[in-house]
């Protein structure tokens, strides 16, 4: 329960309104307990009195007291569970901010289901913790407390007996949610049984079909669904239990009030008005007692909930300005340098990067090529910062990294990543998403730059098209020249190409290249790639080979060194005379 | 893509084919609901029973000073209490396992049918989007069946029997008191549709949310490196607050509903108090009628509010059982011959007649392509990626039909034969290969009994693997994780070897794999595949030069026809395609093998 503790900074916040709502809690029961003595006055009247006018006076009277209660109940509502909406808005929102601010590594090392899971399910789990479960403890508690006291007034006794089987309930209604609870978690796991076992199936169904395996598949998936049903069955066997328990124990406390209450009322010592309140009072009753059990299993869930997310809270911001950062840094000029930089992912990884050294100059463009897994990617990352180097430094201008703040850094370098993403947005806010102060030309400018300006001239709504899934699809080509312009549009001193015109088509690539050259000219480019087309007219080619550079010079002198570079480069010749080929 | 936007779509609440279609379902089950009608009447007469007895307490017993009499009527009641208690319990049980086993069926059917289809159909749709049929959607069904269909009665008989007790005593006070219904029903109602509504508001925004977040955490790094943290919080505030403003907005009718809820009946009580009050000084009534229509005010609102909700149940059932029958109806099936040719002891002799294939129509990917293996051949397909070497493998086991020529096995059309007779044939590993979740020996015998342990081990032992496998801490039965990611990829590759040595099949089918592995596994596999192919028919897509050496023939694919035919050494002098294809892909492996 420590973990709830957390959350008295949200209470504090809103302490005034949650005040309120405990107010209008504490009078919106005053009236409806106040109704069953009504009715009690009434029945009597009818048994002494028999006034017309006093029976009049007290229907009205119960009207007006439900009118007043059910005014106050509104206002309950209106409050207590406002704010826990409220609570829940500034729990996401502060989710939201923290996990804006965690590296890249936190997000390779959780799914983004997992993620989303803790920002739906385990905030709306405490959020029932902080309204319906406050509300009702604070009615049930002051509700409880009041009837009581009146039902004591009129008889200790009948009191006593009528209100034994009451704890029962609330007791098994705990046990039976609880148990409900597990077998709910059992359900759970053997549904995502049952949806591993329908995935794989189905993926798998070359396999299936080519082993003639289906009769067997459908079989297995048989009794993986019997075996659902037979957990949900087992669920069902306690779940009935609930309304019948209900019935028998509420019920059981009325047959008691009529039974002692009515021998009571025949030797005097109570009247039958005075039985019409306490089977009333037990109907009030009802309720809170059911409500008790069920929000102690909210806490339960709440409690846990909260942990999980406390994990999240916990995780440090690794990337980030510290008291190293030198704020008097406002702009960048784009010389790179790698000092002994070693890089691994972590503790218990193998080294990606050992001991590189290399020096960018500004306005230089150099072209990094080796195979997948050599630690291409991984060195642009950390002139990005989305990682830090393990050992050594990157310095750019002469000044560590870390020195330099992060968004002066990180405004002044356009990074194409490998994967292309784009929001679903339109293109304009797309290719704008670095610099959203942008206009109309500075888009233009960067799609005719990155090719993309004729591509758009045929779609109907230009740059105003929406991307993803409410809108277009681009094709993968399409996509990599958005994410290009997207870079370009931010007008950076670094420009940053990870393997950016895989689906682009050569002649397209080259007239990019041509463009770029101009754009770039007092610029440092780098630009990682797989085809010699794409690096050969680099100022400086690097070969990266197991996390160290084993090559690097122009392309003829590469070409001439008869290494890696040139067994590339002679098959890519190779590949394309078989395209020619007819 | 659209799949969410065709999940969210929520049509009419009522639509009599498909419902002819679900009640078909229910027919095996007519006993059941039978019997859930009969226990239905029952205990819907128990609930509104009680409020009576307590007139006649009140009034026979309690007034006149009986005692005796007081006590027989509380037996009376707690009898009723307990049997109504029984009752329901098996009531509710009954139903949802009635409910249960509906889905159930349902399940396995759409299940068995989709397995059934095509590769076709595999091709053209996302799995995602069929295993959501099989599942979710099937499972939103359960609440039509265990709670939509009978409790229907259920709330209707208990309406019936609180007004047949109600008129019994006093039909007069029966109207002044019901004189509110209407009023409860309308509200009921009006609430049920003002929730609807902003249920769906708040959905939609909660689905706004959701996708805002999955496609930022997705796109972090795109945030981080354009160092747009600060806008997107501003813009995750507008859409959060949004889905909090409709979940307030919500609020407000649940904070209205349930006072006027119990305003409405506070009235009904006072009614009963001033006319039947009235009567009872006139003594035309006694007040154990009072005392039981005060009761009967409170259990009419149940029922209604139960039958407001049928209207959700329904409307979630329809739209998801025309998703499933869309899905049951889809007839993509590679048919079987009506009359099969039986093939006995199969020498495994394979012939491919003018054979033109096309995925799309008229865009062929294989052209009059023609050549003879003969039984116990080793055959190597090579060519650059999209030659064709893979439709080749998919239209001899039928996957897929071809659209010209024949292929014929130990001279018989393919077309003639049954598809499972000519798989059990033919087996096929694959590139990339596909391991089930379950264990080690699942793997290889693929649950199949025939194949026993001992033919496990001995596939597994000749393929290599058995020595890798002999180490894990449960060996056969060591668990496999879903898409063995906890074994190496050679490790993979070796158990879908031994997969198709314990098949033993007359012909073999094995598209190699081109990921890299270590020297020593590189070894293993290489031998394995010598094993595997001796003394079959078999064809290879070959990517090891241990491979095309080995072959009896290679079939020099390019741009979906055979271009070159021959031996290696032939090939090689040629210095056409295939001398091409060896510098870019194999002539590396002869350095690393040398070295």
């Amino acid at each position: 329960m420590d973990s709830l503790n957390k959350l008295n900074k949200y209470f504090i916040r809103y302490k005034s309104k949650l005040l309120w709502g405990v107010l209008f809690i504490l009078i919106s029961n005053s009236f409806q307990v106040y109704i069953p003595l009504l009715l009690k006055d009434s029945i009597d009247t009818l048994q002494q009195d028999l006034s017309y006018s006093k029976i009049l006076q007290y229907s009205l009277m119960i009207v007006g007291a439900a009118l007043i209660s059910g005014v106050f109940r509104f206002l309950i509502r209106q409050t207590i569970i406002v704010v826990s909406r409220e609570i829940e808005f500034d729990m996401r929102q502060d989710f939201w901010s923290h996990i804006q601010r965690l590296s890249l590594r936190f997000f390779q090392n959780n799914s983004t289901g997992n993620i989303m899971a803790h920002a739906t399910n385990d905030i709306s789990a405490v959020r029932m913790y902080v309204g319906p479960a406050v509300m009702y403890s604070i009615d049930t508690v002051s509700k409880f407390i009041i009837v009581i006291a009146i039902m004591i007034s009129l008889s200790p006794m009948l009191t006593l007996y009528s209100l034994l089987p009451l704890p029962i309930l609330s007791y098994l209604v705990y046990k039976l949610s609880k148990k409900i609870h597990e077998k709910f978690m059992i359900i759970q796991e053997k549904f995502s049984d049952l949806t591993t076992k329908t995935q794989e199936s189905f993926s798998g169904i070359r396999v299936i079909k080519s082993y003639v395996r289906e009769l067997n598949e459908i079989d297995s998936f048989t009794n993986i669904s019997k075996d659902y049903l037979d957990k949900n069955m087992d669920k069902v066997k306690i779940q009935a239990l609930f309304m019948p328990i209900l019935y028998l124990i509420t019920g059981l406390s009325s047959i008691i009030v009529v039974w002692i209450g009515g021998g009571m009322v025949i030797n005097n010592q109570l009247t039958i008005g005075e039985i019409t309140a306490f089977v009333a009072y037990l109907g009030l009753l009802i309720w809170p007692v059911i409500a008790f059990g069920w929000v102690l299993n909210i806490i339960q869930q709440a409690s846990a909930s909260m942990k999980r997310l406390l994990k999240f809270w916990d995780e440090n911001v690794e990337i980030n300005d510290s008291e190293q950062t030198r704020y008097t840094i406002n702009s960048i000029k784009g010389n790179i340098e790698f000092r002994n930089v070693s890089f691994k992912y972590g503790e218990n990884h193998t080294e990606v990067l050992r001991n590189l050294n290399l020096k960018i100059n500004s306005g230089e463009t150099v072209a990094i090529i080796g195979k997948t897994g050599v630690g291409k990617t991984t060195l642009i990352n950390l002139i990005s910062r989305l990682y830090d180097s393990t050992k050594g430094e990157v310095l750019i201008d002469g000044n560590n990294i870390k020195e330099i703040p992060l968004k002066v850094l990180r405004r002044n370098i356009g990074l194409v990543p490998q994967e292309t993403f784009l929001f679903s947005e339109t293109l304009h806010n797309n290719i704008l998403y670095g610099k959203p102060n942008g206009n109309e030309s500075d888009v233009i400018k960067a799609s005719t730059i990155s090719k993309l300006d004729k591509d758009v001239e045929s779609f109907p709504l230009g740059y105003q098209t929406i991307l993803g899934e409410r809108g277009i699809t681009l094709s993968g080509g399409q996509k990599q020249r958005a994410s290009l312009a997207r870079a370009i549009a931010i007008d950076p001193k670094i420009l940053i190409l990870d393997d950016s015109f895989s689906a682009v088509d050569t002649n397209t690539e080259e007239e990019i290249l041509k463009n770029l050259k101009e754009f770039m000219k007092d610029r440092t480019s780098i630009i990682i790639s797989h085809r010699i087309s794409t690096v050969k007219d680099a100022d400086k080619i690097i070969v990266l080979d197991n996390g160290e550079i084993t090559e690097q010079g122009t392309h003829d002198e590469l070409v001439a060194l008869n290494g890696i570079y040139a067994d590339i480069h002679f098959k890519q010749l190779l590949e394309e005379e078989l395209k020619e080929l007819n | 893509m659209s799949k969410e936007k065709d999940d969210e779509i929520l049509g009419k609440a009522y639509d009599s084919q498909l419902m002819k279609r679900l009640l078909g379902f229910v027919k095996p089950y007519k006993k059941y609901v039978v019997l859930a009608i009969v226990l239905n009447i029952v205990v819907a007469a128990l609930g509104p029973l009680r409020p009576y007895l307590t007139k006649i307490a009140i009034d026979d017993y309690i007034v006149k000073s009986d005692f005796d009499g007081l006590i027989l009527v509380a037996a009376l009641l707690f009898g009723s209490l307990i049997f109504q208690a029984v009752i329901q319990y098996f009531l509710t049980f009954y139903t949802q396992l009635m409910g249960q086993k509906i889905i159930f069926d349902l399940r396995v059917k759409l299940f068995s049918h989709v397995e059934r289809l095509a590769l076709k159909f595999f091709d053209k749709t996302p799995i995602g989007r069929v295993v959501t049929r099989v599942t979710n959607d099937i499972e939103s069904l359960n609440e039509l069946f265990s709670s939509g269909i009978v409790m229907v009665f259920s709330d209707i008989f208990i309406i019936i029997w609180i007004l047949i007790f109600m008129f019994f005593m006093s039909w007069d006070l029966s109207l002044v008191s019901l004189s509110v219904l209407p009023i409860l029903i309308y509200g009921t109602f009006l609430f049920r549709r003002k929730v609807r509504e902003s249920y769906r508001d708040v959905r939609k925004h909660l689905a706004r949310l959701n996708s805002y977040m999955q496609e930022h955490v997705s796109g972090m790094n795109i945030v981080q490196i354009f160092t747009r943290e600060e806008d997107e919080l501003k813009k995750f505030h507008s859409i959060n607050g949004d889905h909090k403003k409709a979940n307030i907005d919500s609020i407000f009718y649940y904070a209205v509903f349930y006072p006027a809820v119990e305003l409405v009946s506070s009235v009904a009580i006072g009614l009963i108090i001033w006319y039947g009050g009235g009567e009872v000084i006139q003594g035309t009534m006694t007040i154990g009628i009072l005392f039981a229509f005060i009761q009967y005010t409170e259990m009419f609102f149940r029922p209604i509010r139960d039958l407001s909700e049928k209207y959700n149940i329904m409307q979630t059932a329809m739209a998801s059982s025309e998703r499933i029958f869309k899905l049951m109806d889809d007839e993509t099936f590679v048919h079987n011959p009506e009359n099969p040719k039986e093939l006995r002891d199969v020498k495994g002799k394979i012939e491919f007649k003018n054979v033109w294939f096309a995925y799309n129509p008229d865009e062929y990917v294989l052209r009059d392509v023609s050549f003879t293996i003969n039984p116990g051949e080793s055959i190597a397909i090579v060519g650059a990626t999209g030659a064709g070497k893979t439709s080749m493998i998919n239209i001899l086991t039928r996957f897929y039909d071809i659209q010209k020529g024949n292929i014929l096995i130990d001279d018989v059309d393919i077309k003639e034969i049954d598809k499972r007779d000519l798989r059990k044939y033919i087996s096929i590993v694959l590139q990339d290969v596909f391991l089930f979740s379950g264990t080690v020996k699942s793997n290889i015998n693929l649950d199949n009994p025939e194949i026993s342990l001992e033919r496990i081990i001995e596939a597994a032992k000749t393929v290599g693997a058995h020595k890798f496998i002999d180490k894990l801490p449960n060996k056969y039965d060591e668990k496999v994780m879903e898409k063995g990611s906890t074994l190496s990829v050679g490790q993979r590759q070796l158990i879908s070897f031994a997969r198709a040595l314990a098949y033993d099949p007359q012909i073999l089918i094995l598209d190699e794999a081109t990921s890299s592995v270590d020297t020593e596994t590189e070894i293993i596999i290489q031998e394995a595949i010598q094993k595997l192919l001796k003394g079959r028919t078999s064809i290879v897509i070959a990517h090891r030069l241990s491979t095309i050496q080995n072959a009896d023939k290679i079939i020099v694919m390019h741009k979906g026809e055979i271009r070159e035919m021959g031996s290696h050494q032939e090939l090689l002098s040629k210095k056409g395609i295939y001398y091409k294809l060896y510098q870019l892909q194999y002539k590396d492996q002869e350095v690393t093998k040398t070295a």
